[in-house]
């Protein structure tokens, strides 16, 4: 019961995490996880990484790209597992892995940008 | 008396109540229902892009400890990234997220109808907001990392 009450709240958390992830995600990776590596330009130093994650603004912007998107997968990925491999049995399980690591995600996050800069 | 009670139950207007649910035919879906067409797989495509997401959010997070421990640990990180391994996860990764928002911006249109004076907007004019707004955040990004 308490769960179907819930729902909403995990639904809009859902969905304003798939919004931030297409906005927020692509540019990221790419520039940090693929170009830089792959040598397509040079990367910022880590002296000019520090400065920006001190601005406010990045700050938020690193949360958000990393909370909410969480929250998103933690719903969509319940859902896959509910539907795609019809595990019934393992709902409660999955529920407390998805919605927990996301939980978890998000403390860890916060506590990194925090001390960061 | 049981037969009058069944009985009675068949012609009353309200049927006789029964705890037993009746038997209905359900056949059983096998667990690779979405592998037979293309549309079922791309559904679950959609929906695994969002593991993706979350190994991506996991690498940021070693992006952040690795900022954190100062620069020698951030370079030890960066040269992780360089793996073939870790080239081939972000890759991945990369095409699971555009294919993520790309789904997810068509969604819109479906979501909704934009009726302007009587006729309906095309639903490439109701996703376009969406590309607008990819395309400034990530110019956005691009120019604070260059600048």
């Amino acid at each position: 019961m308490e769960r179907t009450s819930n729902e909403a709240f995990l639904w809009s958390l859902f969905s304003g995490g798939g919004v931030i992830a297409a906005l927020f995600i692509p540019i990221y990776l790419f520039l940090f996880f693929l170009a830089a590596p792959l040598g397509l330009m040079t990367p910022p130093t880590y002296e000019r990484m520090v400065a920006l994650i001190g601005m406010p603004l990045v700050k938020v912007y690193i949360f958000l790209m990393c909370a909410l998107p969480l929250f998103h997968w933690a719903h969509r990925f319940r859902y896959t597992l509910y539907d795609g491999l019809q595990v019934k049995h393992l709902n409660e399980f999955i529920f407390t892995f998805c919605y927990g690591g996301a939980v978890v995600g998000t403390v860890l996050v916060a506590i990194l940008l925090w001390r960061i800069g | 008396m049981t037969i009058s009670a069944t009985k009675e139950g068949l012609h009353s207007s309200t049927p006789a109540y029964t705890e037993f649910h009746p038997r209905w035919y359900r056949p059983r879906v096998s667990v690779y229902w979405w592998l037979g067409q293309w549309r079922y797989l791309k559904f679950i495509l959609r929906e695994i892009s969002s593991v993706f997401v979350a190994i991506f959010v996991v690498v940021t997070l070693f992006q952040l400890r690795g900022l954190l421990g100062g620069p020698e640990a951030y370079y030890r990180f960066q040269a992780w990234l360089r793996t073939p391994g870790a080239i081939a996860i972000n890759l991945i990764s990369f095409l699971f997220v555009l294919f993520h928002a790309v789904t997810w911006f068509n969604l819109t249109p479906h979501a909704m109808t934009v009726r302007v004076g009587g006729n309906r907007v095309p639903d490439f004019m109701v996703a376009a907001p969406n590309y607008l707004a990819w395309l400034v955040v990530s110019a956005a990004v691009a120019w604070l990392v260059w600048r």
